[in-house]
């Protein structure tokens, strides 16, 4: 079978990939220490707990800007780009792949070549996780660390407790989506082969790919209306 | 300005929308101030010359009249007086009659201060303040065991301002900040705490060093929330520990169990869980403790998404692994 190698992860990105990994588990097991935390069973210790989520939680906010800085001024940022037009096609090809095609041995929708890193779920998620949800935490992060700041009754309620309860509920979603993470891992062409490509910044594209690379376009006009 | 609020019923409702919240917020500032007690005539007598930082004197033989500093010790401030607690008191009801009489006679030098118990022991209407257990419970605590007879109720609650903290308005951080007051007459001010004990004021800052958010604590809670062993039949604490003995775990509050709601949240505390889910509901009122303001609902939520993700995964996995099996054999 033969393979096609292509440079998607630059090195900068690898870095900041696994270093903005590292936090994200740190802060979601302080987190998780902290609010569960039960005298009896300490997961962590609470002010061990309490510093290191501090620490990473000012190291993801520095990540972010970098990474944010990094789609600005590189050309990864064009994978970002989402199209509204087909998008909920797209997004239910993708849907139907993952939930039925996968398992039928077919062919991916939207395979990964130089112009296509993500498929229309992979780049919606990871829009929403960095550029939405990611920034909710570490805003409700500072704010919970100078709480000064926080207006302090919302309508008869904490607001300290407002920003805690968006904190969790958003720390919680990204703790989802980590799980979910790591499970895709091993949906690549073999259960290790996404995994190199995260160390090694290189794709291998296999001939079973290569017949599904024609644009998306051609394929969707292929299909008959119903 | 006013084309725009000429433009029809949406804007407007839009500004009464808006000023809402502020008519409630200033209706309960309001209402929430407490009423005043009203001085009587005996006692604004004596408050002409106490309740001032001068007074004037006169030699009824001569004529002469010369103005004196009132020491600070004897100063009454009125207005707060007119608030406290024993606010509505002449000042002879625990004072001797003897100081009716100007300048006041050597008696009144000898006269014995009432303290808590000599009016409320025993006391049936004041029974559920429990203060025989406040007696005990302060008899065992250091400032009995450390300082005798040199420290008494009045050491740290003056008797002519005195307010029953958890019954005053406004917000939680005002209540901790009055309480926490009377710790600091002494234990933040050199003269007051030498007057006690010959011993070197420790450096409050210092000695809390290695409490996390250490000004937060200190605004949030009391001192004696960790200074101070509780009891569960009085409302406040008395039995002031040594300091090696205070609350150094941060568990002990951060969490669902926390000893603040046996403490700080005492004469709030109704239920555990309130009806919106909250563990502890009562505190959320108006903090967030890290650890205690679990909600039940979305714990339960939070879980069963988790637990379904997981179930998700392994189908998947599961389903992959029979496909990849069936293709490509073993």
């Amino acid at each position: 079978m033969a393979t096609k190698k292509i440079y998607l992860y630059p090195l900068w990105l690898r870095i900041w990939h696994h270093v903005n990994a590292v936090l994200m588990l740190s802060l979601i097991l302080t987190g998780v220490s902290m609010q569960y935390s039960n005298p009896d069973y300490p997961l962590i210790r609470f002010d061990i707990a309490v510093s290191l989520h501090n620490i990473s939680g000012i190291l993801l906010t520095l990540s972010y800007f970098y990474f944010f800085l990094g789609i600005l001024f590189t050309s990864i940022g064009r994978y970002y780009v989402m199209r509204s037009q087909g998008f909920f096609k797209s997004f239910y090809l993708q849907a139907r792949y993952y939930m039925f095609g996968i398992f039928r041995g077919e062919p991916s929708p939207f395979p990964v070549n130089e112009e296509r890193k993500f498929n229309p779920i992979q780049q919606i998620t990871y829009n929403v996780i960095q550029h939405a949800i990611t920034p909710v935490t570490f805003i409700t992060g500072w704010a919970l660390l100078y709480p000064e700041s926080i207006i302090l009754n919302v309508f008869g309620f904490s607001g300290i407790m407002l920003t805690s309860l968006l904190h969790v509920t958003a720390g919680f979603f990204i703790s989802i989506f980590l799980v979910i993470h790591l499970y895709f891992i091993t949906v690549g062409h073999s259960v290790t082969s996404n995994l190199k490509s995260m160390v090694t910044g290189y794709h291998e594209i296999h001939v079973e790919d290569e017949a599904a690379q024609e644009p998306e376009e051609n394929k969707l006009a292929e299909k008959p209306e119903k | 300005m006013k084309k725009w609020l000429s433009k029809g019923w949406a804007s407007r409702l839009f500004l009464l929308a808006g000023l809402l919240p502020l008519a409630f917020a200033l209706f309960f500032s309001v209402s929430a101030d407490l009423p005043e007690n009203t001085i009587d005539e005996e006692s604004q007598q004596c408050l002409k010359c106490h309740g001032s930082h001068r007074y004037q004197l006169t030699d009824t033989a001569t004529g002469e009249t010369v103005t004196m500093k009132m020491h600070d010790e004897l100063q009454i401030d009125p207005v707060e007086y007119s608030k406290a607690t024993h606010g509505s008191f002449k000042c002879t009801d625990c004072h001797s009659m003897d100081y009716e009489i100007h300048p006041h006679p050597v008696s009144t030098k000898f006269e014995a201060n009432y303290s808590c118990m000599d009016c409320h022991g025993g006391d049936e209407t004041y029974a559920s303040f429990h203060f025989e257990t406040i007696e005990e419970e302060y008899l065992k605590s250091v400032h009995a065991t450390e300082l005798g007879e040199e420290f008494t109720c009045w050491s740290c609650h003056n008797p002519h301002t005195y307010k029953l903290s958890d019954k005053q308005p406004g917000t939680l951080i005002n209540r901790v900040a009055q309480n926490n007051s009377a710790c600091l007459n002494c234990h933040g001010n050199i003269n007051n705490y030498a007057v006690l004990i010959e011993k070197e004021l420790p450096d409050l800052i210092k000695s809390h060093d290695w409490l996390p958010s250490q000004s937060l604590h200190f605004r949030k809670v009391r001192c004696i929330d960790c200074h101070a062993a509780t009891n569960d039949s009085i409302m406040v604490a008395h039995l002031v520990m040594p300091a090696e003995q205070s609350v150094r775990n941060c568990v002990e509050c951060h969490s669902t169990n926390s000893i603040l709601m046996g403490s700080l949240y005492k004469h709030q505390v109704v239920e555990k869980r309130n009806e919106l889910g909250f563990y502890n509901g009562v505190i959320m009122n108006e903090a967030y403790l890290i650890g205690a303001n679990r909600n039940y609902y979305l714990n339960v939520a939070s879980i069963v998404i988790f637990i379904m993700v997981l179930i998700g995964i392994a189908i998947h996995a599961t389903l992959r692994y029979i496909h990849r099996h069936r293709k490509y054999g073993n």
